[in-house]
């Protein structure tokens, strides 16, 4: 245990100096990693640990980002206000969802099938919500890139970096302690036998709304950080399904249910995603879609030789 | 808008829902059978219009004509698909079964994207622009024949599935692994040779759907969630079910797209989606 706190410790020393040593670029990798570290932790909240597969999650990123947003947009009140909005949404539809999903028995394929069918539902909805943007997106007033506008949430790409790197740690630390607590083992018995989970007196219902309760409003948050870094969002894009697979390659990738497969995930398939468009830039073989058929064929091959991710064989072999 | 109209977009809707139907069949006679949910489905359909247009440009050859040699190189695909890479799949969690597929259809999208471009391709035949005229109602020659296609399909599998000796063997497969295997059949053959029929429907739905619409990579996508709310709705495993929540989305589609406005059609599917999943999650010809 010692050698993991250290090992991490190292870590987290290097990640705040980091923009000290590294150019725009490479700072806005970095965030991009820390972006899908935090939220693919948050997904693994109700997968990983309640072992309730959602298919869906980009509802929650999509609804936080348009909430904090759009009270910025209107009514020019920063995020700090938007954020307990976006979140109390969030944590509204995960609840609705999971009432009328576990209330009536749904569960594996058809509950993941489920959550498509409501991200897929409201991508659709504000696609006709002229409130909103619609179709032609809504956009924020731009940052003034040398000032910290804390307030707003505006300011330089170092500001963005900081905050996400905050939220994944934050993320890290309350899995962690999730894992060891009431509330982990009760999750994961109810994935592992729910029926025996039931027999032994846990009430699965009240456990399983609780971590889609969490996993929403922790994803909520990573909409309102994308709304305020990005600036612009569409429903066709922040609603779409690409995007919920995207959430969930990282911790597959790493490893399902464990508290660093999301944080390796995210390294390894941006850094793959990049380092493809790079090579293949490199190479002159700029054709569309070829990046993402390796990046397909890499995807096949993890999940084919790796089931568990590379996370846990990787901490075998580190020993750690 | 006239009475004529509304039943004109009636029968439209109706005939493509059928192909509809037929494609969803394939996802429900895999997922019935194999309990694998194939997330590739509307990534190999759109494979399959390719096929079709592509067929047409170079040999000038009829979408009906060229569903055979298609459908024969689908079952091929769809064969070794099972025995190659999801056979090992089965007894792993769902997510895990997902992503292999979710990385599948990612190659098929985007080898189609690197193939043919992000431009529309279609066919063009003479009987495109015909249509039958029973007094006000006029049907397109095109979509009564693609329709006609996917019934024909479905009535084969139909029967296959109900009197043929391997269909039953199948059928055995599917509702008693353990059984199925104790007396003696090679279940994961017969899997294979599942979603090798599977894939068959796909292949003759999607010949006879590049008649119907143009055809672009991100159709892709699309289609594997249209047939999800088809099978679900009709009930997942259910082959009557299919071709029947088929035709409700393509009908429903079809009137939200004339009393509403086109860009909202698929909500109506999503929305009735929930619906059957609330109330009745094994969908509506389904069993549990």
């Amino acid at each position: 245990m010692t050698k993991a706190s250290a090992a991490l410790a190292v870590l987290a020393a290097i990640l705040i100096a980091l923009p000290a040593f590294v150019g725009n670029y490479a700072l806005s990798v970095a965030t991009l990693i820390l972006y899908f570290a935090y939220t693919g932790q948050a997904w693994n909240v109700m997968m990983g640990f309640a072992g309730q597969l959602s298919l869906g999650h980009a509802l929650y990123v999509g609804v936080g980002g348009y909430a904090a947003g759009a009270i910025f947009y209107h009514w020019g009140i920063g995020p700090w206000a938007g954020l307990w909005v976006a979140m109390a949404l969030c944590v509204l539809l995960g609840v609705a969802i999971g009432f009328l999903a576990f209330r009536f028995g749904i569960s594996g394929v058809y509950f993941a099938l489920l959550t498509i069918a409501f991200a897929e539902f409201t991508r659709i909805g504000f696609d006709h919500l002229d409130w909103i943007g619609g179709p032609g997106g809504m956009f924020l007033k731009v940052a003034q890139r040398d000032a910290w506008d804390l307030a707003n949430f505006r300011g330089p790409p170092l500001m963005y970096y900081y905050t996400i790197l905050f939220l994944a740690a934050a993320a890290l630390a309350l899995c962690a302690l999730l894992m060891k607590s009431k509330a982990g083992y009760y999750w994961q018995a109810i994935r592992e036998n729910e029926e025996a989970a039931q027999a032994l007196g846990i009430n699965t219902f009240r456990w399983k709304m609780l971590a889609v309760a969490l996993s929403a409003a922790m994803t909520s948050v990573s909409g309102v950080f994308f709304a305020f870094y990005y600036n612009n969002l569409f429903p066709e894009q922040v609603f779409n399904i690409s995007r919920s697979i995207e959430i969930i390659l990282g911790p597959v990738i790493g490893g399902v249910g464990t508290l660093f497969g999301p944080v390796l995930g995210a390294v390894l398939l941006t850094v793959l995603s990049d380092g493809l468009t790079e090579l293949l830039a490199l190479l002159g073989w700029e054709i569309p879609g070829i990046k993402q058929v390796f990046y397909g064929i890499v995807l096949l091959a993890v999940v084919m030789f790796l089931p568990h991710g590379i996370w846990p064989p990787l901490a075998k072999k580190l020993r750690l | 808008m006239s009475f004529d109209l509304v039943v004109n977009v009636l029968i439209a809707g109706l005939l493509t829902g059928l192909v509809y139907g037929l494609m969803a069949l394939g996802l429900s006679v895999i997922f019935g059978v194999v309990r694998v949910v194939n997330f590739a489905h509307g990534e190999m359909m759109t494979v399959a219009m390719y096929a079709a247009t592509l067929l047409f440009a170079m040999l000038g050859l009829d979408p009906f004509v060229v569903a055979l040699p298609v459908a024969a190189a689908f079952f091929v695909f769809g064969y070794l698909l099972q025995a190659g890479l999801i056979n090992p799949f089965i007894t792993r969690p769902e997510h895990s079964q997902f992503m292999l597929l979710v990385a599948v259809a990612i190659i098929l999208v985007n080898a189609l994207l690197m193939i043919f471009g992000p431009d529309a391709r279609n066919v063009q035949v003479d009987y495109q622009l015909e249509s039958f005229e029973i007094g006000k109602i006029l049907v397109d020659k095109a979509r009564l024949y693609a329709a006609a296609a996917a019934v024909l399909t479905a009535a084969g599998l139909f029967l296959f599935f109900n009197y043929s000796k391997t269909g039953k063997a199948i059928r055995a497969c599917a509702d008693n692994y353990l059984g199925a295997k104790v007396v003696g059949l090679n279940v994961k053959k017969y899997y294979a040779l599942t979603f090798g029929l599977g894939s068959v429907c796909v292949a003759i739905a999607g010949c006879a759907m590049a008649l119907l619409v143009d055809v672009t990579p991100p159709l892709g996508p699309a289609y594997t969630l249209l047939a999800f709310v088809i099978v679900i709705v009709g009930g997942l495993g259910s082959m009557a079910g299919a071709l029947l929540g088929g035709v409700l989305i393509g009908v429903s589609e079809a009137l939200a797209g004339l009393f509403i406005t086109p860009s909202a059609k698929s909500m109506f599917s999503f929305g009735l989606l929930i619906l059957v999943l609330l109330l009745r999650p094994q969908g509506l010809l389904g069993k549990r």
